[in-house]
């Protein structure tokens, strides 16, 4: 970053601090409160019980298999949300009929409880990963299409006429201008359809009581283990974080500073 | 693609070429159907502008300067008359024809030196050469040292600097500008004429400007044509003979402020035009 920029200097160490303090003020501030009891500690453990409990449960329930499936079936839900959802945002702009068509019903369709649709996709694709990683990819979607279709849409007419005036092949105009103009859309877009997905993943886990940490969390929760539940939680946390801090590495690596 | 390699190839001398105009406007004309009706934009344009000179095309908001603009970019196709450049029609964006819009049109996910070499990039010339050939261009824009920024990190007239550095990479024979400027304040404004000035010398660059800035007019042309208002047709053609080279110094002369109040005498006139019906239509409202 240069004077040029004309933002204050930020000061990434400053914003960590600030970030981190505030998580463990948080923490401490809980673990006060329930030593204090003031709430609960079998509605919420103590955070010292729930640190405690790593260890217990990476151990005896396997969590590193089960954050791998998790894992996996988020990897699975996003390159599907990938190869799926932006070809169709790119269609929905290249026909403006399919877009008159069909924009309103898929807007319609984002704000629609979609999961409320899993027994249905547990009778058509059977008890197994499939149906996660199905029903995550339907609930994701809908953002994916319509944040690619407004990239496309909002890019610059004085582009367009620059790609004209270089006398542009479709393609080139494609692959030059339009794609990488809507990038940081279809970023955008792909970063909402996978924290649909993520809350989908773990949800039907849970509810299906299947594949990686949903179902941890239902039978810990079941044995009354809250520090337990709790650890689980985190495991879940943590996937989401890897998720977020891959997904801006690869959007940093395609575009950088801009 | 209206020009192949052999028409270049077996083009007449250099001496010989400057008999024909580098861009010639004849009898152009473009209406446009409009709900309320037709609406006529500019008509019975006609004038040439010589290989090396520069031509201003001046006029008041609403003379269709920009029709006329995205007409000789081959923008916009014309209702009557023709266009050429060196000698070929014009009815869609010629490769002759290098263009630098109004509005900041830099790429935003390149930087400077990658926004220069994109258009011999699409022509499909080898990544050392282009880069090569766009280092010299940022470098005659003054945007030395700022090969690597990204647009987002430069100010708005550096930004339009890299734009006519990408044009100037082309090496079109005219380069057409539509207030490249307009968004610039006047000191920028009129350091950046001083720059483009210059290139233009140093380069013997042919040059079409449109712009609505008397001042900027004055400073760069070798000619300015005077629009009218709507319909756009040419009010007058000005020669200007302040001396070259010519810096922005001049703005401070006799002869410039001489200049300055015969165009505006012109000009008030078709603004005026413009004014009163803006306030007409705003009545009926």
């Amino acid at each position: 970053m240069t004077e040029t920029d004309g933002k204050p200097k930020s000061k990434p160490l400053v914003a960590a601090a600030l970030g981190l303090g505030t998580l463990l003020g948080i923490i401490l501030l809980t673990e006060l409160l329930i030593r204090l009891s003031v709430i609960s500690r079998f509605v919420i453990p103590p955070p010292s019980e729930i640190a405690m409990s790593f260890g217990r449960v990476i151990t005896q329930e396997d969590v590193v298999g089960r954050f791998f499936i998790t894992m996996g079936e988020t990897v699975a839900a996003g390159a599907l949300l990938t190869v799926v959802g932006v070809p169709l945002g790119v269609a929905l702009h290249r026909f403006a009929v399919l877009r008159q068509a069909t924009e309103t019903w898929i807007a319609a369709y984002a704000a629609a409880p979609v999961v409320l649709a899993y027994p249905l996709f547990l009778v058509i694709c059977g008890r197994n990963s499939w149906t996660i990683i199905v029903m995550a990819f339907l609930n994701g979607l809908a953002p994916v299409i319509l944040k690619t279709l407004e990239g496309l849409s909002a890019i610059k007419p004085v582009l367009l006429n620059l790609g004209r005036s270089y006398r542009m092949t479709p393609w080139q105009q494609f692959w030059r201008l339009l794609f990488p103009a809507a990038l940081p859309a279809i970023f955008t877009g792909l970063r909402l359809g996978l924290i649909f997905a993520m809350i989908s993943i773990v949800g039907v886990e849970f509810l299906i009581n299947l594949g990686g940490l949903g179902p941890l969390i239902n039978t810990l929760s079941e044995r009354y283990d809250m520090p337990g539940t709790y650890a689980a939680i985190c495991f879940v946390v943590l996937v989401s974080i890897i998720f977020f801090v891959l997904l801006e590495r690869i959007e940093r690596w395609l575009q950088p500073r801009r | 693609m209206t020009m192949s390699s052999e028409d270049r190839t077996t083009s007449p001398p250099p001496h010989t070429a400057s008999l024909r105009p580098m861009l010639s406007v004849a009898g152009v004309a473009r209406r446009f159907q409009l709900a309320s009706g037709q609406l006529t934009a500019v008509e019975t344009l006609s004038f040439d502008v010589a290989a090396g000179e520069f031509v201003t095309i001046i006029g008041p908001s609403g003379c269709g300067k920009s029709t006329l603009f995205n007409m000789i970019g081959g923008l916009l196709p014309a209702s009557e008359g023709t266009i050429r450049v060196d000698g070929e029609t014009v009815t869609e964006p010629h490769e002759a024809i290098g263009i630098v819009f109004q509005e900041d049109s830099t790429l935003p996910w390149r930087n400077v030196l990658g926004n220069v070499a994109f258009p011999l990039e699409l022509r499909g010339m080898p990544k050392a050469e282009r880069l090569d050939r766009a280092q010299h261009f940022v470098e005659l824009v003054g945007l030395g040292g700022f090969e690597k920024h990204m647009p987002a990190e430069l100010s708005g007239g550096m930004r339009q600097r890299v734009a006519i550095a990408r044009t100037l990479a082309q090496e079109p024979k005219l380069l057409l500008m539509d207030e490249p400027f307009a968004s610039l304040d006047e000191q920028t404004r009129l350091l950046l004429g001083d720059k483009v000035t210059q290139i233009q010398q140093d380069l013997k660059q042919t040059v079409v400007l449109i712009t609505h800035n008397i001042t900027e007019a004055v400073q760069l042309s070798d000619r300015i044509v005077v629009m009218t208002y709507r319909p756009g047709r040419i009010k007058r053609v000005i020669d200007i003979d302040l001396p070259r080279p010519r810096t922005s110094d001049i703005v401070g002369s006799d002869a410039f402020g001489h200049y300055v109040a015969e165009i505006w005498s012109d000009l008030r006139e078709e603004a005026s035009k413009g004014l009163v019906e803006a306030e007409a239509r705003a009545r009926v409202r």
